[in-house]
């Protein structure tokens, strides 16, 4: 399937999420909808080849689940009762554990060779950058000629965040004048 | 100007001293970006430091007064949308998104490199008012003692 395809999935995935979280009433529900639409901006970065982007969208989408239900769901929401199988689930986690142990070691051996990478593409930098890009500093002319499309999603999420806080805390302080 | 405000006149003078330098110094990375290490986010990070190092040292009123918050938040918005623009421009003139369309000029000189000192200078710009600007909202919070977050 082309890639348009699978964005248009997604998008209209997050649409239907955002929806959704405007709409329902249990607020935890809103949150974890929230929290799909999120990673739905961070799979479609993963589709358009903006991997860097991806992570920091996804590191980012982490922090403000957390935050989120740290804020908004009371503490007595959901009380956690004291178990009374709790031998049987630490057996039940260690167990898990050693799979994911065993799985991962698994995977090991088919990662390339220490300082072979698979892409081919930072050579191509190296051999090509200042004549290109004309920059004398590589970095900047990755950041900011090859790779401008991430930098421009960074700044995005930067300016995000930013506008988020600062109508948050405005909102705040003025109440409590 | 009130010397109750802030902190004492050692630290006052020193920061009259000191802070235009390090904005200074902030520009200098900023726009040597695509010569030497550093660049837009360093060198707007430099910048966001010196003027927190002005609201430690004088308090948060005096730097109501002497700088105007508005028009930073207005900066920062319009530098993140001349960013936009500047990739749309590319677009327009040649054939990719955020293509660098000026003439690259000759390796090692300061007016090289096409659009990539402009976009610095816009993510500069950027970086430094939103990371001032947040330090400067969280320091007008004032919390209730009871309250959790």
């Amino acid at each position: 399937m082309p890639i348009e395809t699978w964005l248009i999935f997604i998008l209209s995935f997050m649409i239907i999420g955002s929806i959704v979280a405007l709409e329902i009433k249990d607020i935890l529900s809103a949150v974890i909808a929230v929290g799909v639409v999120g990673l739905g901006v961070s799979i479609s970065f993963i589709f358009l080849q903006a991997p860097d982007l991806a992570i920091v969208q996804f590191l980012f989408e982490i922090f403000a689940l957390i935050i989120m239900v740290r804020a908004f769901v009371k503490k007595d929401y959901h009380q956690e009762e004291p178990s009374k199988a709790n031998k049987i689930l630490i057996g039940i986690t260690i167990i898990t554990l050693l799979a994911i142990l065993y799985f991962a070691a698994s995977v090991l051996n088919l990662l390339p060779q220490f300082g072979e990478p698979l892409m081919n593409t930072a050579q191509y930098y190296l051999n090509n950058g200042a004549a290109d890009t004309g920059a004398a500093n590589l970095v900047t002319s990755i950041i900011l000629d090859y790779r401008a499309y991430d930098t421009l999603g960074e700044i995005t999420v930067l300016f995000t965040a930013i506008l988020g806080a600062l109508t948050v805390l405005r909102i705040k302080s003025k109440s409590h004048r | 100007m009130d010397n109750k405000s802030g902190m004492t006149i050692i630290v006052k003078t020193i920061t009259r001293i000191t802070v235009p330098t390090i904005i200074l110094y902030g520009c200098y990375i900023i726009f040597h970006g695509h010569l030497t290490p550093g660049g837009g986010f360093a060198g707007g990070v430099i910048i966001a430091l010196a003027l927190l190092n002005v609201m430690i040292a004088f308090g948060r009123k005096f730097t109501n007064n002497w700088l105007n918050i508005n028009f930073l938040e207005k900066l920062e918005s319009i530098s993140a949308t001349l960013f936009l623009i500047l990739g749309i421009l590319g677009f327009l003139i040649s054939s990719a998104f955020l293509f660098n369309f000026i003439n690259h000029g000759e390796l090692f000189r300061l007016l090289s490199a096409g659009t990539i000192p402009v976009l610095n200078i816009i993510i500069g710009i950027e970086v430094a008012m939103s990371l001032f600007l947040v330090v400067w909202v969280l320091a007008g919070l004032k919390l209730d003692k009871g309250e959790e977050l």
